[in-house]
This record gives C-alpha cells, structure tokens and sequence, in this order.
C-alpha cells in the first residue's frame, strides 16, 4: 500500500469515529459531509499523476497520519496575542486547533451589523443562516483537501455583512495550531457572505505554537454580492515542519469588487488553490500572492479565474522568493468563457531565486474563447541583480544585507498592494524576519 | 597638532594592470592623489576611465592583475566594496541604479549609519536624519517627495545624478570619485551637481572627477589633469591641459606616439 492508500485508510477511519461522535445535525449539513467523504473515498489524496498536483508531492504530508486534536489546549493570551503580533490590530477572533476560544477573543461590534460567529454555534443552533452558502461554492470531487475538510467540517468563522453595512475596521480571525507529540490536523472553514453593496475586509491568519509537524487543510467561501467590496488577506506564517492546504472559493457577483491576497511565510508544504467565479458583468477581482520560501519548503498556488460573462476585469500578481532548496509552483488558469466579451484580464509571475539549488515551476494558462477581450499574461525567473547589489555595498551595506533589502524591495509591491495599509507594515517585518533566516549560513552575520 | 605641508598619499596607484571579464583595460597607470586634491581624469571613450573608477570602488567583475591600489597605505583590493565605503570611498555612478521597493530614505539612513557605525559615532534617529537630509538636499536642489520614493526608480537622468550628489553629500566620503556625472545632463542641471560638489571641497577631501567633456572642469576647478587612453595615463598636467585637450580633441595624443615612430623611420 502506498503513503497515500494507508492515509487514505486512515482519514475514512477517522471520520466514522468523527460522525459517531456527532450531536445530530440538519439533514442537509449530513448530506454535505457524505457526498465530501464519499468523493475523498473515491480519489483519496492525490498522487502526482494528476495534472493539477504534478510539481507537488504530497507523501511526506501523507506519512504524518494526523490525529484530531484534543479539546482545549491551554494558550494564554499572551501567547495568542505574540502570536498574532504585529498584525493584530482591533478585533480577534481566535481559534484554537479549529475550534473558537472565546476568552482570546476580542470582538468587535461593527456599524450596520457585520457579525461574526463561530461555525460550531451556528451549526448547534441556527443552521439555516449558513445553509443557503456553505458548501456550495467549493467542488469536493475535483478538490480531495477540501473533501476532506468539508467531510470533518466543525468549527470556523462565518464572517456576514448585511446589506450596505461598511465595516471600516478589518475582522482578523487568527487560527493556532498547537505542536503535540502527535501531530494534528485541522479543518478550519471561513464562511464570508458580503450582502449588496457591503464592505469586508478580513484577515485570515495562521500561526503555529510550537515547531513540531502538524496540518492545517482550510476552506474559505467567500460570497461578494452585487456593488459589494470583500478584502481577504491570508497569512501563512506556520512553523516550518507545518503543512498546509488551502482552499479559496469566491463569486463575485454584479459589479462586485474582491481583493484576494494570499502571503505565505511558512510551511513545510502549502498548497493553495485560489478560485473566482466573476458570475455578473462587471465584477472585478484582484488575486494577489507571494510567497517566500527556504530550506526544503515547497509552496505551490494555483489560481483559477473564470470569466464566465462580459465587462469583468481581474489581475493578478503573484510574486515568489525561493531559497535554499526550495521549490515553488504557480499555476494559473484564466479562463475567458464565448460569451465574455470586453474581459480585461492581466496576469504577472515574477520570480526570484536566491540560491542555485532553489526552483521555481511556473506555468500561465489563458484559455481564451471570446474574440474582443484584453488579456496579457507575463512570468519570469531571475537572480539578484548584480548591479544593483554592488550599487548598495558601494553606498556601505554588507553584501547580506543589500540582498535582504533588494529581495524585500522584490516583495514589497504585494504588500503595498494590500487594502489594509497597516497590514502590509505589520507584515514587512514578518517578511523581513522572513528573509534573514533565508540567508545562506555562510553570509550570516 | 600641526601637519607637514606636503602630506602623505590618500590614493596611491602603483603600476596597476586590471581587466573586465578577458579583456585587459588597464595597463600600468601611475597615480597620486593626496588629501584636498581634486584629479580630473579625462580621455576618450574606450580609454578606461570607467574602469579605473571600478578598481577604485570595487565592482566585482573588474580584477586588478598586477600592480598596487593604495589607500592611506592600506590595500585596496583586499577590502569588499562595502568596506571601501566605510573606509570613506564613494563612486558616483554613470548609470546610477533604479532599485524598487527600497526608499532613498531607507537606503540613504541605512548607508550613513552604518558608516557612523564604522567610525565609532551615534546613529542618527529619524528626526535627526531628516533635518540633515533637508539641509543637503537644498544643496542639489531636489525636492523632499524624492526621498520617500523608490531609489532612482522613475526619475530623470537628472534627477539620478543629483540623487548621486545627495548621497555624497551626506555620505562626507574622503575620496569621491565621479564616474562621468556630466554625462546627459543639460547646463542647468550641470551647475547645480557641480556646486553641489564644490561645497563639499575641503582640505581632508579628494576627488576623482572623470569626465569626457572639459564642460563639467569649468564649474569643478581641478588641481591636476590626466589624459588616459589605451590604458595608460599618457599625460599629466594643471587644469590648463584640459583647456589644450578642448581645443585639440583626444586625437593629438594618439597620434603622437606613432607620429615619432615614423619621424624614427
């Protein structure tokens, strides 16, 4: 049997003690669970004969045999709020191995009443508020990380924006991973539903306590409806013998505005798969990422943008640093459907190697089907500038130094781009603490 | 304390060879620069000015083969191009670089910190950086919305060049060497490098002013004057070969040495 037969074995085992254990719940929440199980049971993990998962080895992940946490790790909030320094700001929703700890959390009430819950309290006592939603936006069959976590589907934050409601101050929702002696997943599930014209930003953030392996497989579904305005900012930033899978469904609908940024600054492995369905002229979206990687750390995204109809525009910038032997992916498909006329689409990969043994797989696939649209795709892998970095220890800056300010000077652009000014200042200094432990050995000083 | 009239060398060139990639570019250049000198170097495209500029800064893809750089009787090709700046060394560039995502502010206070560092003196903190950086940039007269931009990224070749004099001027290096700052830039712009330049004139301070043209030697008065080609500093003099070298061309120079070949023959 191979890795990924046993943890296929493995995972079925565990979820018929999971759904033994179960309070009842609404039939239609049961159903959901067992059409996830029963596409995991079919496909199980995927191997790397699969077109979408062929840069991306996924043994290592399998070998883990991952067991659900215990209840109630103790965290303080010190820990918590070092944890989610610098990047907590205001409100704080704090889920600990998945499930929401309310004693860390720091609520916000929000104007025009944004609210967020847990998913664990909705689904116990008011199912119906995220039945018309949830779910419904990811496919389980082509996605077995997502089969997975919607099969083992508990807790997570469902984030609801009324009609009109602007909620200026983000909603940070942090998720920790415990390290223990046996290593853990979870499947923590964001829910956002961004009525007409509402305003969203949120900030879905994942930290690790404690550097031993463990696995972290998200779902967030995002619903940005007519004249609506959603910012997603995910953070990785997990210990590095840390997995994760993520998995981003959104549809924007008439004239919506997404921002979408994905920054992982950890992670032993992460797969991120990102999706915008644009559903409704006009729609916009921006789907951003980098990426920054050492070691033996593999980061792969892909990314999917569907034009399904005229007058949509998206962009996206995904920007990757690699060290070490670390490899990356990007994938990214745009897709421009016969009737998406007027589509204005741009993609751009960038990519920058800082050592010889580092690699980076890239690979834009625009797959064009209207004749009147305006689409442009561009990628690269390049070095540290070499005249730029004499220009820099020619002015008196150590030779490590000026590639830690070049590389970040590379990445900066996506951070800059954020919604959240703050935000992207708060994560400068992830990423510059980032960059100096990606220094090679012998230039440290 | 009192000094001696005639001091030591700052800058001392011995015999030096050097090549860019395979090809040999310099080929034995002799020269003395001492405290409070300004040296033009002068001589046509081709003859190696930029490359003795290089050697002096320590670019790496240019190697020293033979001979001797001395720098207040220390080796220079001993010492990376950071610790050259530390040491009170500055290149302005020809073509000064565009690095985005780095602020000329970040650069500029990271720069002379670490040169503070390097001399055993206080950082400077925000505040204290900024009214220095005000005061030198009324020097250059270049606007404050520069500082907060990406390192040269965008501006004009204008622009570029004063930003070299900027840092220059904030950098107080002993040794300034100014790789064709002339180049591209209109009178005005001219005028304003060069004054830039002369305030920062000074009995500790040299300079290496390279340039093509005996436009820039006008506003930057020198001590000396050099004429390079094919390698070799061919001739020396006051400021007033820079006057015969405007009025004659590069051509005379070359030609010299084979006009005798032939009186010879």
């Amino acid at each position: 049997m191979s890795a990924l037969d046993t943890a296929r074995e493995h995972y079925l085992e565990r979820f018929g003690a999971f759904e033994a254990g179960l309070a009842s719940e609404p039939p239609w929440l049961g159903a959901l669970r067992a059409r996830a199980i029963a596409a995991f049971a079919e496909r199980g993990l995927p191997s790397t004969r699969m077109e979408e998962w062929h840069y991306t080895n996924v043994a290592a992940l399998a070998a883990l045999h991952c067991e659900a946490p215990p209840r109630g790790a103790p965290v303080s909030r010190e820990q918590l709020e070092s944890l989610a320094f610098p990047l907590f700001a205001c409100s704080l929703y704090a889920f600990v191995d998945g499930r929401f700890e309310p004693a860390l959390s720091a609520p916000l009430t929000f104007p025009g009443g944004s609210r967020v819950d847990s998913l664990a309290a909705l689904r116990a006592g008011a199912a119906e508020r995220v039945e018309p939603y949830l779910g419904r936006l990811v496919d389980v069959k082509s996605h077995p990380f997502a089969a997975l976590n919607t099969a083992f589907l508990d807790d997570g934050a469902v984030v609801h924006a009324p009609r009109g409601s602007h909620a200026e101050q983000p909603v940070h929702v942090v998720f920790l991973s415990t390290s223990q002696p046996v290593p853990r997943v979870v499947h923590p599930r964001l829910l956002i539903v961004a009525e007409v014209g509402s305003r969203v930003t949120v900030i879905q953030d994942h930290v690790t306590l404690g550097e031993g392996p463990g696995f972290t497989n998200a779902v967030s579904e995002v619903w940005a409806g007519a004249d609506s305005e959603v910012n997603l900012i995910l953070v990785q930033r997990e210990s590095d013998a840390h997995f994760h899978t993520s998995n981003l469904q959104v549809i924007a609908q008439r004239a919506a505005r997404l921002h979408a940024s994905t920054l992982t600054l950890g992670g032993a492995l992460v797969r991120n798969d990102a999706e915008v369905l644009l559903s409704e002229e006009g729609a916009e979206c921006t789907l951003n990422g980098l990426f920054v990687g050492g070691g033996d750390q593999v980061l792969d995204n892909h990314t999917l943008i569907d034009h399904a109809v005229p007058h949509c525009t998206s962009r996206e910038l995904y920007k990757g640093v690699l060290g070490g032997r670390a490899r990356g992916v990007f994938r990214g498909r745009v897709i421009v459907r016969p009737d998406a006329q007027k589509t204005n689409a741009s993609q751009s990969n960038p990519n920058l190697l800082l050592s010889s043994s580092a690699e980076m797989n890239t690979k834009p696939q625009l797959e064009i089907y209207a004749d009147d649209v305006k689409c442009s795709h561009g990628t690269s892998i390049g070095q540290i500038d070499l005249e730029a970095l004499f220009y820099l220890r020619s002015r008196g800056l150590d030779e490590a130094r000026a590639r830690d300010l070049l590389t970040r000077g590379f990445a900066l652009e996506v951070l800059e781009s954020l919604p959240v000014p703050a935000l992207g200042a708060g994560l400068d200094d992830v990423l510059v603490e980032r960059l100096r432990a990606l220094r090679p050995q012998e230039s440290q000083r | 304390m009192t000094r001696t009239v005639k001091r030591a060398p700052m800058l001392e060139l011995k015999n030096v060879h050097a090549r860019a990639g395979d090809a040999v570019i310099l080929k034995g250049i002799d020269l003395t620069v001492r405290a409070g000198e300004v040296h033009a170097v002068m001589g046509p495209n081709g003859s190696g000015k930029s490359t003795l500029a290089n050697v002096l800064a320590g670019r790496p893809s240019v190697e020293v083969t033979e001979g001797q750089v001395l720098f207040d009787g220390t080796d220079l090709t001993t010492l990376a191009p950071e610790q050259r700046a530390l040491e009170g060394i500055f290149l302005a560039f020809q073509y000064p670089v565009e690095i985005p995502g780095v602020s000329n502010t970040y650069f500029l206070k990271a720069a002379l910190n670490a040169r503070r560092v390097h001399r055993g003196d206080q950082e400077l903190d925000a505040m204290e950086f900024l009214e220095l950086v005000r005061e030198k940039m009324k020097l250059v007269e270049m606007e404050e919305k520069f500082m907060s931009r990406s390192v040269n990224e965008g501006f004009s070749g204008g622009e570029k060049k004063r930003n070299e004099i900027l840092q220059m001027a904030i950098l107080e290096p002993r040794l300034s060497i100014l790789d064709e700052t002339d180049s591209g830039l209109d009178i005005d712009a001219l005028r304003i490098v060069a004054s830039g330049v002369n305030a920062l004139r000074g009995p500790e301070r040299s300079m290496l002013v390279i340039t093509h043209y005996q436009r820039l030697l006008d506003y930057i008065v020198p001590d000396f004057v050099h004429v390079l080609a094919e390698g070799r500093i061919v001739r020396s003099g006051g400021k007033e070969l820079a006057q015969e070298l405007e009025k004659k061309g590069y051509g005379w120079l070359e030609v010299e040495p084979k006009t005798l070949g032939a009186v010879a023959r």
